[in-house]
């Protein structure tokens, strides 16, 4: 049975419409620590433009955000800041590791960065890169729209599935093994 | 009349341990004498400005017979000479006396020392630390320390999705 229609008129789904639209208008949140930064602000400004595709509008608030974008390395003082932050950001939100230093430490592998903040807050996308360049980090936005227009719903409870830690172990037993064969070579150089 | 001189002329030649490069002027002296020779080379002869004030532990190093070495960079900003001084504390308890009552800006550099190798000033006003979350037990740039921690860094909840 067709439905007349007028021109301007067309159907669709709730969570369609809904994921258009947040889609089209996130508000990023630039946690913004190191080099990777520059390249956010970089990213933001006229030549790269990142209004193109709707997401210049950055707050610096987390109540007023939808994206967080972790820019840089995450040391252990800083990350009960982070862990807050993300927290204080309303419904629906992602969370995007920008960078080598946010998604695994990078070469600061010490005893004050976090190596990843994937071990402690959920992540939805990851753009690797030392730092990474603008294009790189659109091209990842583009990948978090395509995400989610294609598995986002309008009450949102396709997060609440998300129930597991999504990163490595806070402490890999990598790092575990690591830590033993430093010790195991401490001990033949005192030998 | 030099500096090295003028320190000679007051403490005597055994107090020091002078050495130099370039115009690099060092000097080493005694933990007992340390209060006094700054307190002499702030207040007569001209060092008005303390640089900075870090520390070296030398754990393991060849040759090294103590643990800790506290070093002061002075400059006299009339002449812009600037020295050097050194000195060495041990454990178990590694203490110098505090020189926030001749440079007001030894405060921050003194708990930047202890923050990192526990060193404590004594007669310091305000002895905590200044980087490390207060928490934090040990201090990082010693050298038994390890270079990854003691897994401080992975001590924090984790927060899942649905959560959130």
């Amino acid at each position: 049975m067709a439905v007349d229609l007028p021109e301007n008129v067309f159907m669709t789904q709730l969570d369609a419409a809904a994921n258009w639209a947040r889609s089209n208008s996130l508000w990023p949140m630039p946690f913004a620590t190191a080099c990777c930064g520059i390249e956010l602000m970089a990213t933001g400004a006229s030549r790269h433009d990142i209004a193109r595709f709707g997401a210049e509008v950055m707050r610096f608030s987390p109540r007023q955000c939808d994206l967080l974008i972790v820019a840089g390395r995450v040391v252990m003082k800083m990350l009960p800041v982070l862990q807050r932050i993300w927290l204080q950001m309303p419904e629906p939100k992602w969370c995007i590791s920008m960078g080598a230093c946010a998604c695994t430490g990078g070469v600061f592998d010490t005893y004050a960065v976090v190596q990843g903040v994937d071990r402690f807050i959920p992540v939805d996308l990851y753009v690797p890169g030392c730092p990474p360049r603008p294009e790189q980090l659109l091209r990842g936005l583009i990948e978090l729209q395509d995400k989610i227009k294609k598995t986002g719903t309008f009450t949102g409870h396709e997060f609440g599935k998300r129930t597991l830690p999504e990163g490595p172990l806070p402490m890999a037993a990598d790092e575990i093994r690591r830590s033993k064969q430093e010790q195991l070579l401490f001990q033949a150089d005192e030998q | 009349m030099t500096i090295e001189e003028q320190l000679v002329q007051k403490f005597g030649a055994n107090a020091f341990e002078f050495s130099q490069f370039r115009d690099n002027h060092r000097a080493v002296v005694a933990i007992d004498c340390l209060l006094s020779v700054l307190t002499f080379l702030k207040n007569d002869a001209g060092f008005d400005q303390l640089s900075d004030i870090t520390a070296v532990d030398y754990l393991d190093f060849p040759d090294a017979v103590d643990r800790f070495g506290v070093v002061y960079i002075l400059l006299n900003t009339q002449t812009g000479e600037r020295l050097i001084v050194k000195t060495f504390v041990n454990d178990p308890h590694p203490e110098v006396p505090s020189v926030f009552s001749l440079w007001r800006g030894a405060d921050w550099l003194e708990r930047e020392v202890f923050d990192m190798f526990g060193i404590s000033f004594k007669g310091h006003p305000d002895l905590r630390r200044i980087l490390m979350p207060e928490e934090f037990t040990a201090f990082p740039l010693r050298k038994d320390y390890p270079l990854r921690g003691r897994g401080e860094r992975h001590n924090f909840p984790v927060i899942t999705r649905a959560e959130s």
